[in-house]
């Protein structure tokens, strides 16, 4: 009997050799660390990682409620203006009640609270939209993001709303104080990252949106309320939005139509590096953390060498999200 | 006799660390049938896999015209004229019938498609095969018969030369399956060499000419089909004598209703079903594909808007969904596995406690609960997997099936409706899952079961519903329950025989 080498083993072979699909974002990150402490020293100076950390926060804490959504198959386009539109409201608000409640804590709280309420009316609307409705979640959040938007820029009148200069002084310490050194947009980060991470892998509810975005007929048939989780992870980002913003205001404490401009996509575009399916069916928060981590280190990167313009920034960025979607399609088991 | 146009010659396959085909050998001859029979996960789908080029073996050779070759993919092995028809569908979705049939190779005239030319062989290819759809359907929307027979037009416009085909009848009516044989001895006698599998042993037995037995991954017996009986069939592939299929009832029925069903509409698929399940019973549903008793069910449980009044245990109820229908006790387990039952990238934990994921989560998952359920559910079933890390697209059919099983009985249901049970399934996990019934209904759970096969829910019921074109024609029991009974209801030859199915 003759025996032929056969190509075999060229197949993927399940559970062996490196994971390229969990390692690869890792892998990544330290590079770039590593290419980035040997270009500059200042690169892991306390100063500039606190920058980098903080600067990810707002796109980190809304990345990881995209993680959900796009886990369960769905999409959210309309994050970016939706934070500019709750920016613009909560100083609108917050500015209104100066005059009667002065300019101090119970203000702050008061816009806090406006924040979240509209965070989650809005993602309450793009979620019934789309599963009352059942109207395409890219349609859906096309729309919102032009409505938000707009909405804004008319708030603003086509300008800048600017926070009571007073309110400001009291509001910086949200984005500029912290506990140990540690600023609270980057506590607030970490603290959603963990919570996300579990909710993801050890609740029902994580389960039940990866089991959707695979298969939703199976989900449904399995007894699941599929509209409810998927109206849950839109809400669930909108009050993330709120979060973000919360954190963001006091930062520049203004807004604009140019507020939360791209942040839909780099918040998209840091869940897939990380390893969430785009298609659905698969997600891990832990890899959209890493992938907003990626972003942003290549941007501080290229500002702090002269190698390459930081005008390419959104280019090399954009080779890494196409290297992403490569990987894991390498990685897709074998059929 | 003819010489072998394709054969495996000791082909050996493994799976990562795992090894599914021990030193495979079989050989295909022009104008001959040959059926390859065994058990679920048996090997079979692998063997046709890689003699169809879309899987390579680890070590052996295959030999097309007695040559050895390497395919080094299923494109290839078409273009030589072999050409497989998958267990499960491998046809896109959201294409035309047409277009399924000749992508790939679509006829072109200059720059252009040539849809003049494509659509009269589509329609020469569809009328040969008998099969009514329009060339211009969207394949999603046609049924799973009419699939099937998209994919073997699809291979007679190959024109193949090996044509080999996983389970092509699992699907199809027994009128759609003759279609098919037709089609079958047809092939034959043009020369094209046959290679097919089944759990149906009595269509082994008619159409086929050699009969090739699996088990464990390994050939048992290669024989003529005129040598071998159903029977012998069966203990080869099962390794033991085959008892009794049917298990008898020992435990007596009460009388206590379990589920009242009153004037139960499905717009546009049933309509005025009425009948009694009660405590313990199996209870069969029988009538020809399309008339209504998966969405009737599937009404019942709330998958689809329904109207009427439904009782259960006595207590009228309303359901809206599945998750309702759960909490009453009452579960459907759906004919579709892949496609509503498993998700088949996930594994077979996920799968499994899927269904009652609350129970699993206090407020976490948790993961040893789980592992036992998975555990138990293995060794109930004698679910046969290559690992527990296996993702559920890579297990057997039939082990998919009894996985699907598994999951439905996590929810300790009091009702279950079980929707075509045993199809894809070899004669001895048939017989495991008849088993299993049985004790169900031991133990004062209800069942209702939907089946095409004939005898099974014959054998299998204490009573048949019959029903046609989405209404109730009647029901048989005791020495009635006859298959000739059955098909007179579900032909509509019959008016009702023992007045209200009640
Ligand atoms: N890609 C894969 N990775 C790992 N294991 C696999 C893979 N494909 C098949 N197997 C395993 O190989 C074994 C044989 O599977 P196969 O599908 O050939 O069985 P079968 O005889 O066709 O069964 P059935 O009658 O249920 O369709 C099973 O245990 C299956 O789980
Ligand atoms: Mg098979």
């Amino acid at each position: 009997m003759t025996t032929q080498a056969t190509r075999a083993s060229q197949q993927a072979r399940p559970g062996h050799g490196i994971n390229l699909h969990v390692l690869g974002p890792i892998v990544a990150l330290v590079v770039l660390i590593v290419a980035g402490a040997l270009m500059n020293s200042n690169f892991l100076s306390y100063a500039n990682v606190t920058n980098v950390l903080a600067r990810s926060a707002f796109i980190g804490i809304i990345a990881v409620g995209m993680t959900f959504v796009i886990t369960a198959g769905g999409l959210d386009l309309s994050v970016g203006s939706m934070a500019a539109f709750i920016a613009g409201l909560m100083i609108l608000v917050m500015n209104l009640l100066v005059p009667s409640m002065g300019a101090g804590i119970s203000v702050i709280l008061v816009g806090m609270v406006v924040a979240l309420v509209a965070g989650l009316f809005a993602g309450l609307i793009n979620g019934v939209l789309i599963t009352r409705m059942r109207i395409e979640a890219f349609i859906v959040t096309l729309g919102t993001m032009g409505i938000y938007r707009s909405l804004v820029t008319w708030l603003a009148d086509g300008g800048t709303l600017s926070l009571d200069f007073g309110l400001r002084e009291a509001y910086e310490p949200v984005y500029y104080g912290g506990l140990f050194g540690i600023s609270w947009p980057i506590l607030t980060f970490l603290l959603v990252a963990i919570l996300g991470e579990i909710v993801m892998r050890k609740t029902a509810f994580g389960r039940y949106c990866a089991a959707i975005g695979s298969n939703d007929q199976v989900a449904r048939y399995s007894s699941v309320d599929v509209n409810r989780v998927r109206l849950l992870t839109y809400v669930g980002l909108g009050i993330l939005v709120g979060v973000a913003t919360i954190m963001y205001v006091p930062r520049l404490g203004s807004a604009s139509a140019a507020t939360g401009v791209l942040w839909e996509l780099e918040a998209i575009a840091a869940v897939i590096i990380g390893g969430t399916m785009l298609k659905g069916g698969f997600g891990r928060v832990w890899g959209t953390v890493v992938g907003v981590l990626i972003l942003s280190l290549i941007g501080n990167i290229l500002n702090l060498t002269d190698w390459v313009s930081p005008y390419l920034n959104g280019a090399i960025q954009g080779v890494i999200i196409v290297l992403a979607v490569i990987l894991q399609r390498e990685s897709r088991p074998e059929g | 006799m003819t010489a072998p146009i394709l054969s495996l010659n000791g082909v050996n396959r493994s799976f990562g660390p795992i090894q599914i085909l021990f030193d495979v050998s079989i050989d295909l001859r022009p104008g001959e049938v040959h059926a390859l029979i065994g058990e679920n996960g048996a090997g079979k789908s692998t063997t046709m896999k890689i003699m169809s080029g879309y899987l390579a073996p680890t070590t052996g050779e295959v030999r097309l015209d007695q040559r050895p070759v390497a395919f080094g993919g299923s494109q290839n092995a078409e273009a030589q004229g072999v050409v497989l028809i998958h267990q499960e569908f491998n046809l896109a979705e959201q294409l035309s019938v047409e277009q399924n049939i000749f992508l790939g190779r679509e006829l072109r005239r200059g720059l252009f498609l040539d849809k003049r030319a494509m659509r009269a062989q589509t329609a020469t290819l569809l009328d040969r095969l008998q099969c009514r759809v329009h060339p211009d359907a969207r394949v999603r929307d046609i049924s799973n018969p009419d699939k099937q027979m998209v994919e073997i037009a699809k291979a007679l416009g190959r024109n193949a030369r090996v044509l080999i085909m996983d389970e092509p009848t699992a699907v199809l009516t027994n009128r759609e399956a003759e279609v098919l044989f037709e089609q079958v001895d047809r092939l034959r006698s043009e020369g094209v060499a046959i290679l097919f599998t089944s759990h149906k042993l009595d269509e082994v037995k008619r159409i086929s000419d050699r009969v090739t037995v699996m088990r464990d991954g390994r050939v048992v017996l290669t024989a003529p089909t005129s040598e071998m009986t159903e029977d012998a069939m069966a203990n080869a592939m099962v390794g033991r004598e085959m008892s009794d299929l049917f298990p008898r009832r020992t435990t007596p029925l009460g009388g206590d209703v379990a589920l009242r069903v009153r004037g139960l509409t499905v717009p546009g698929h049933a309509e005025d079903i009425s009948f009694d399940l009660r405590r313990g019973e199996i209870l069969g549903m029988a009538g020809l594909v399309g008339s209504g008793r998966t969405e009737t069910m599937e009404g019942l449980v709330g998958l689809r808007r329904h109207v009427g009044q439904v009782e259960i245990e006595g207590r009228p109820v309303v359901i809206r969904s599945p998750r309702e229908a759960q909490a009453l006790g009452l579960v459907y387990l759906t004919e579709d596995r892949k496609g509503r039952g498993l998700v088949l990238n996930m594994g077979m934990r996920e799968n499994l406690t899927l269904q009652s994921l609350p129970r699993f989560a206090q407020p976490f998952l948790d993961r040893t609960a789980e592992d036992a359920a998975l555990d138990r559910a293995v060794r109930d079933f004698d679910i046969r997997a290559p690992s527990r890390a296996v993702r559920v697209r890579n297990l057997s059919g039939g082990n998919q099936q009894k996985l699907l099983i598994a999951k439905i009985m996590q929810a300790d249901p009091r009702i279950v409706i079980i929707d075509e049970p045993t199809r894809g399934i070899d004669i001895g996990t048939k017989q495991q899952i008849y088993d299993f019934i049985h004790r169900l209904s031991g133990q004062g759970v209800s069942i209702i079961v939907i089946s095409s096969e004939l005898p099974e829910v014959i054998g299998l019921s204490d009573r048949v519903l019959v029903m046609r074109q989405g209404r109730l024609m009647g029901a048989v029991e005791g020495p009635a329950k006859t298959e000739d009974a059955i098909v007179r209801l579900a032909m509509g030859l019959d008016a009702r025989t023992e007045g209200e199915a009640a």
